[in-house]
């Protein structure tokens, strides 16, 4: 009884009022932040009621709601020759894989109330990683049947597309993860996030992201082509092949929307459960109290459990922004260059990278030398970036 | 006609690793998001106008919607001479000539009529009227018509637009720069 109710308010907090409404977010945020990094002031009109002669906008918040609202109402158009059935299961696949994932991902600490420990993640399942693997793998059936289902060559052009990239990254994001559980010793996501408790070296909080800075790129660019976003949009293409969502419109074009942007909050969520601690802050958060500076706290349980999940919230949240100004930042691949860079290079690159982390963990099980290893490769990447060549070959001729 | 061959470029190793670039880019569209979204109204890059709300300022001399001036007992200062009509490179302006009652003044357009669907705007009416007689001081833009009947309009029409200032119409020639632009 108390793990039914438990579930149910878990799931309403954690998907319906944390992960919905920001992915619903996103939407706004994708265009505003788009249009402050191009010196635009993006979406302004849409309101509900004026005060004071002047529309309160609310900084273009409302026009979500006010694409919903249109979403909801269009008319919801299948070709003749499409196949129904597929042509409407579709957008649901992509939509609810996506979401499905999300039951996976600790959002908190396990919490206790009146003698019950209540785990702050959905379904604790021991299989984790793999289940989450295996879920994103069939949400490009979405893509693949959309595309088919339409009976358009433009759409299966884009299904297509959509599927071979799929696959084609889904080696390397498989394959980028194996460090990490090599690092912290299991596939069970709130144990990876336990793994990665309090400090290393001293100093530096035992995250992924310090243990495994180059499995942390490479996971976050096959990732990202994954969620099927600029720069890796090619199974979209308004100018040349519009995408494998072409035949559809109102809302099942909506969830194909929709579902894109609760893959960039699964992503986000993902890659702070491996590779930035979680719901974790080292430093100020402990297991039962919080400490400022020479100020220390002893908090209940619960207490600790909402801050774990304000931290992960701010970390997810953090993460969507970087992706969406990503997005905004980066040019597109051509599909050549997209299949160069999955196979040649991120697939190459994680190998390496499993090589090199089983070497280091086989010599130093306590992961110090491995840890050591991260921190060089970090500096010298900022190194890198700071002190690298500023002109281009291209230039030159 | 020469072809001029691009050689291969070669990249160094650097740039092929596409990762220090993208962050640097990335840095190039933080510095504009931030900046917009901290900035105040000086450092903004923004240079969005929101058009129905907000108004840009036309030049002092911007050529707007035609006007005829009046004289002081009311009747247009117009004397009918065909100057602007023969100055006029789209044909656009119509008068009618008719001896005027008064004995100073020979002439009065019986009826001047401008064709705003073929007024290409060029000013040369205004240079060419010997009287001051007609301005395009209006600060108007073409107005929207339903049909092309509306779209000449006559002399009663022009006699009753303002000047940009909105202030009364100016009787002689050396208050024409008291008309000045809204807000300036």
């Amino acid at each position: 009884m108390i793990i039914v109710l438990s579930t149910i308010i878990k799931f309403v907090i954690f998907v319906l009022l944390f992960a919905l409404p920001l992915a619903t977010l996103l939407t706004w945020m994708e265009r505003r932040q788009s249009a402050y990094s191009q010196d635009r002031i993006g979406p302004t009109r849409a309101h509900l009621f004026t005060l004071f002669g002047k529309p309160i906008v609310l900084g273009g918040l409302l026009h979500p709601v006010a694409d919903a609202l249109k979403m909801f109402f269009k008319e919801s158009f299948a070709p003749d020759s499409s196949d129904h059935a597929l042509h409407r299961v579709a957008p649901l696949i992509g939509f609810v894989t996506a979401l499905i994932v999300l039951a996976l991902i600790p959002f908190g600490p396990d919490i206790t109330i009146a003698g019950h420990v209540i785990p702050l993640q959905i379904i604790r399942l021991d299989s984790g990683l793999l289940f989450v693997f295996a879920f994103g793998s069939l949400g490009v059936y979405g893509a693949a049947l959309a595309g088919w289902a339409s009976n358009n060559r433009f759409a299966l052009m884009g299904g297509i597309r959509a599927s071979a990239q799929a696959i084609s990254y889904e080696i390397a994001l498989g394959l980028t993860v194996v460090g990490v559980l090599m690092s912290f010793g299991s596939t069970e996501l709130s144990e990876i996030v336990h793994a990665q408790e309090g400090l290393i070296l001293g100093f530096l909080p035992r995250w992924g992201i310090v243990l495994q800075p180059f499995a942390a790129i490479l996971f976050f660019v096959a990732a990202m082509a994954e969620t099927k976003r600029a720069p890796f949009d090619l199974p979209e293409g308004e100018s040349e092949i519009i995408g494998y969502f072409l035949e559809y419109s109102s809302m099942g074009f909506g969830l194909f929307m929709l579902g894109e942007f609760i893959e960039i909050v699964v992503l986000s969520g993902l890659f702070a459960t491996l590779f930035l601690g979680g719901w974790q802050l080292p430093w100020i958060i402990g297991e039962s109290s919080v400490s400022l500076g020479i100020f220390a706290f002893d908090l209940p349980s619960w207490a600790i459990g909402v801050l774990g999940m304000f931290i992960f919230g701010v970390k997810v949240f953090l993460l969507c922004a970087l992706q969406i100004q990503l997005r905004w930042s980066l040019p597109r691949f051509r599909y050549d260059q997209l299949m160069h860079l999955g196979w040649k290079i991120l697939l190459p690159c994680a190998l390496v990278n499993i090589f090199v982390t089983g070497v280091l963990v086989w010599a130093d099980p306590s992961l110090g030398i491995l840890a050591w290893f991260g921190v060089a490769l970090m500096v010298f990447f900022i190194m890198v970036v700071i002190a690298g060549p500023r002109k281009v070959s291209a230039l030159e001729h | 006609m020469a072809i001029r061959v691009r050689k291969k470029v070669e990249y160094s190793m650097y740039e092929r690793s596409y990762l220090p670039e993208v962050v640097r880019g990335l840095g190039v569209s933080l510095r504009h998001f931030f900046g917009n979204l901290f900035g105040n109204r000086k450092t903004r890059l923004l240079q969005t106008l929101r058009y129905p709300d907000e108004k840009r300022l036309y030049p002092e001399r911007f050529r707007g919607q035609h006007r005829l001036l009046p004289r002081e007992d009311g009747s247009s200062r117009c004397v009918a001479c065909y100057m602007c009509a023969t100055a006029c490179p789209a044909y656009c302006i119509h008068i009618v000539a008719d001896e005027s009652p008064d004995d100073e003044i020979e002439k009065y357009p019986a009826a001047f009529e401008i064709d705003m669907l073929r007024c290409i705007y060029c000013g040369f009416c205004v240079e060419a009227c010997p009287e001051d007689a007609i301005r395009m001081d209006t600060g108007l833009h073409t107005p929207a018509f339903l049909n092309r009947q509306d779209a000449v309009l006559g002399r009663v029409d022009l006699l009753g637009l303002l000047g940009r200032a909105g202030t009364a119409p100016a009787y002689g020639a050396q208050n024409y720069r008291e008309d000045k632009p809204r807000g300036s």
